[in-house]
């Protein structure tokens, strides 16, 4: 029954070899993101940019190049058609109106409709003004930083500063690659990705905390070992869970990005990526960076907490 | 050795039945057949089709309105003090008006403070004096502006008959309003586009529109359009407002449809008395600064009851019927944002939802067997439990289960497990160090915890912020997140406790199979 019990063996691997190669990775990867991101942009949808969204059903194959066409006779500024899943008989269309107000968005909705006729399903129509697109892109910018803030506050809290500015820097590493990711591959911008890009700021520290716990222990219980070796050991002593946990959670939001649906896709996707790279930066950016301070300088302040005490 | 004292077994025993209780009515189908206090999380509009609507009550143009009539009280007060005054203007939030002379400055700015209480009168250096609404007043104004018209919203929603909606406000001057099954919200839209101020006003038939245009106007009247392209001059003041109206219908008279109304007492006389007063004159009917129509007076209307004829359809005749039933709306509302999710898109959802939550549960306790064999059975019944409990808190706090939420549970699915994870490797790691079976499995608690702990507190720390920023679907996800972070740290641990703990005590064994 256990075929996957050799995840849960010892290993001896030295992590801390490839850590120069890891750097290299991670810096190029960010800047590749930063520039894309400032390239390429975003592809906000509607809940930032404002202007209206269609969902269409038909019980055929939809030609989208038709749908083209008779879209052009109504007034739209930018118009995006975009078909969903396999089937070829889903589609969204997404356009501006020229001036966003309420009222000609509506006649532009009811323009489409009244063109496209009856033999589609309107499956989903929204309209968002331009004042709350802008609110909402400052809400989830606000949002964003907030939870980086709380969470390096946090881990202030409970490590030292050099185990806080860690985790800040694996979790920056993170969030930058995954919006870039978003942005190279043109992924929708909607609120619900802000949610997952805040989850996987979350999971990404949690990997990370979970590491830096066994860090921690470790520098008190071998007090004479170099720390190269002690990190090293502290990796390999919880990498069974950091593999085990990843792959559960990459089960699930697999099971999410296969099988959700199309409006779950880029939450999905982001999730994804998310515990991937969250695996990856909690071993070799916040992990072995701590290598570059010199951990044991003021050893003997001890934080923890533990409600169980002494049970026995 | 940790105790598990009776009282222990029997609460964790009863949270778990407790949860496993309220997350049955999500199994059931029929939902009407279930007592209120026994219901199924409520499902989102995403979920369920639906529209919702994001208003915004334009409380700006509201106290530009006050600002007008506070004008007037100014130039009243200024002409019965017999005090000179240049450049009387209302703004957006305030009245000006220079006054040069300082006594009559003085004296004038006494007698403004007498207009209203919750007015400040400030005066300039250059001899112009300011008046506006004090913060606390204009606070409340707003305050009882947004609620007058949640009010008037849900009374003219109620009267569309759409099931269950919700009306919220959100924000400063914002209402959002949930339509459940509704998918085409232009009929509701319609029905709050309009403020639906009426007031019946005698029009003034000694001065006609040429005159008035020519500047001819009285201050007690004023021009106006009517429906139907005539200019009319009709008196400032209205004879009787919509506020006294206690009903109002469409019917036909002669097979044209009307609106007949009825007025409270007090309208009732007011509108008796003019009537009787003004037989031969017209009356004009005013409804959003429009006049519907004018008709001549015939005889003194005493009843408290009339007709309003004009270019009626019968639906536009049920609609302003309607409207006037339900009241005037204290200000504009205007719509910013509009979602509509129709139903097939919304089951959908949910049976996409179904499925990958199936497929990732299966997938994650199928690999925890995989990895653990008999502790990844454990594992499996804790799951599984989580998910009860998970449904049951959702169930029992009210809270709106969304796609993004949906999204929330299958995470936690997957992420939940790591506490039994930490648990599992730590009594491994124990065994290594030569550790009894019954301390290693006990050590494997109390040294998991703290990190157990540290991360799960990060992961909550982003949920609260979503939960504070978030707004519908997303707030939905942040409250599956939560709620799933912290039953899962009491399926994960002390329920798994309780199943190793009564396993090692039946068992015996010589050796943890991890």
């Amino acid at each position: 029954m256990r075929i996957f019990s050799w995840v849960t063996k010892d290993t001896n691997i030295d992590f801390m070899k490839f850590r120069k190669a890891a750097y290299v990775l991670s810096i190029a990867m960010v800047v590749l993101s930063v520039a894309c991101i400032m390239i390429k942009g975003f592809n906000y949808g509607i809940d930032f940019s404002g202007g209206i969204l269609i969902e269409l059903k038909s019980e055929n194959k939809i030609d989208m190049e038709q749908v083209r066409k008779q879209l052009a006779e109504v007034a739209l500024d930018e118009v995006n058609l975009q078909s969903i899943g396999d089937s070829g008989t889903e589609m969204m269309i997404r356009a501006q109106t020229k001036s966003q107000d309420e009222k000609e968005q509506m006649k532009a909705v009811n323009a489409i409709k009244q063109i496209l006729g009856d033999k589609y399903e309107y499956r989903r129509i929204e309209l968002v003004g331009p004042q709350v697109g802008g609110e909402l892109k400052k809400a989830g910018i606000i949002a964003s930083l907030i939870a980086v803030l709380a969470i390096t506050l946090y881990i202030w809290f409970r490590f030292e500063w050099q185990f806080a500015l860690g985790a800040m820097i694996g979790l920056m590493h993170d969030l930058i690659t995954t919006v870039g990711l978003l942005s190279l591959f043109d992924f929708d911008i909607s609120l619900t990705t802000v949610a997952a890009v805040l989850t996987l700021a979350g999971y990404s520290v949690n990997d990370t905390v979970v590491n830096y716990d066994r860090i921690r222990e470790n520098l008190r219980k071998y007090k004479k070992m170099p720390q190269y070796e002690l990190l090293n050991k502290s990796i390999n002593d919880i990498f069974s869970r950091t593999i085990l946990t990843g792959l559960t959670t990459l089960l699930a939001s697999l099971a999410l990005f296969v099988f959700g649906g199309d409006t779950l896709r880029s939450f999905s996707f982001t999730i994804v990526w998310g515990v991937i790279v969250g695996t990856y930066s909690s071993i070799y950016v916040s992990s072995t960076m701590l290598n570059l301070f010199n951990l044991r300088a003021n050893q003997g302040v001890e934080k923890a907490i533990n409600p169980f005490g002494n049970v026995d | 050795m940790y105790k598990l004292s009776r009282s222990r077994i029997y609460i964790i025993l009863a949270i778990c039945l407790a949860g496993i209780f309220f997350a049955v009515p999500n199994l059931v189908g029929d939902k009407t057949k279930l007592p209120k206090w026994w219901q199924p999380v409520n499902l989102g509009l995403d979920l369920q089709g639906g529209s919702n609507l994001l208003l915004e009550v334009k409380i700006d143009d509201v106290i530009k309105e006050r600002m007008a009539l506070i004008e007037d009280s100014v130039r009243q007060a200024l002409r019965e003090n017999k005090i000179r005054y240049q450049n009387l203007k209302a703004g957006a939030e305030s009245v000006k008006v220079k006054i040069d002379n300082i006594n009559a400055r003085s004296k004038a700015v006494s007698a403004f403070r007498k207009i209203d209480n919750g007015l400040q009168v400030e005066e300039g250096s250059d001899g112009v004096i300011e008046i506006r609404y004090t913060e606390q007043a204009l606070n409340e104004l707003k305050l009882k502006i947004v609620d007058q018209s949640i009010e008037i919203v849900r009374r003219r929603i109620d009267e569309t008959g759409t099931n269950e909606p919700s009306i919220q406000s959100q924000g400063a001057d914002r209402i959002a309003v949930q339509l459940p099954g509704e998918q085409n919200p232009e009929r509701v839209k319609a029905l709050l586009g309009k403020t639906a101020k009426l007031s019946f006003n005698l029009v003034d038939s000694r001065t006609s529109a040429a005159d008035a245009r020519r500047g001819k106007l009285s201050n007690t009247s004023r021009l106006i359009n009517s429906a139907e392209g005539e200019t009319l001059v009709i008196g400032r003041k209205p004879v009787v407002g919509g506020e006294h109206l206690v009903d109002a219908r469409a019917a036909f008279q002669d097979g044209i449809p009307v609106v007949s109304f009825k007025f409270d007492s007090i309208g009732g006389k007011k509108f008796g008395e003019a009537t009787q007063n003004n037989v031969g004159e017209r009356l004009a009917i005013v409804l959003d600064n429009e006049v519907i129509s004018a008709p001549n007076i015939q005889t003194a209307i005493l009843g408290g009851s009339g007709q309003i004829s004009g270019n009626f359809t019968l639906e536009s005749a049920q609609e302003l019927a309607l409207l006037l039933r339900s009241g005037a709306l204290p200000a504009p509302l205007e719509v910013l944002e509009e979602r509509t999710v129709g139903a097939g898109l919304g089951s959908d959802s949910i049976k996409e939802g179904i499925t990958a939550s199936v497929i990732g549960l299966i997938a994650v306790v199928a690999f925890m067997i995989a990895a653990y064999g008999l502790f990844g059975i454990f594992t499996t019944i804790t799951v599984f439990l989580n998910l009860f409990l998970m449904l049951g808190v959702l169930s029992i706090i009210g809270a709106t289960l969304t796609l993004p939420g949906i999204a929330g549970i299958i995470l936690t699915i997957g992420m939940a497990v790591d506490a039994n994870v930490l648990i599992f490797e730590r009594m491994r790691e124990e065994v290594k160090n030569g550790r009894s079976t019954r301390d290693a499995a006990e050590a494997g608690f109390t040294e998991a915890w703290a990190t157990i702990v540290d991360s799960n507190l990060t992961t909550l720390v982003a949920a609260f912020v979503l939960l504070y920023f978030g707004s519908g679907p997303v707030r939905g996800f942040a409250v599956t997140l939560a709620i799933g972070i912290a039953t899962s740290m009491f399926t994960s641990v002390t329920v798994t406790r309780l199943i190793i703990t009564g396993w090692l005590q039946k068992y015996k064994p010589t050796k943890l199979p991890i």
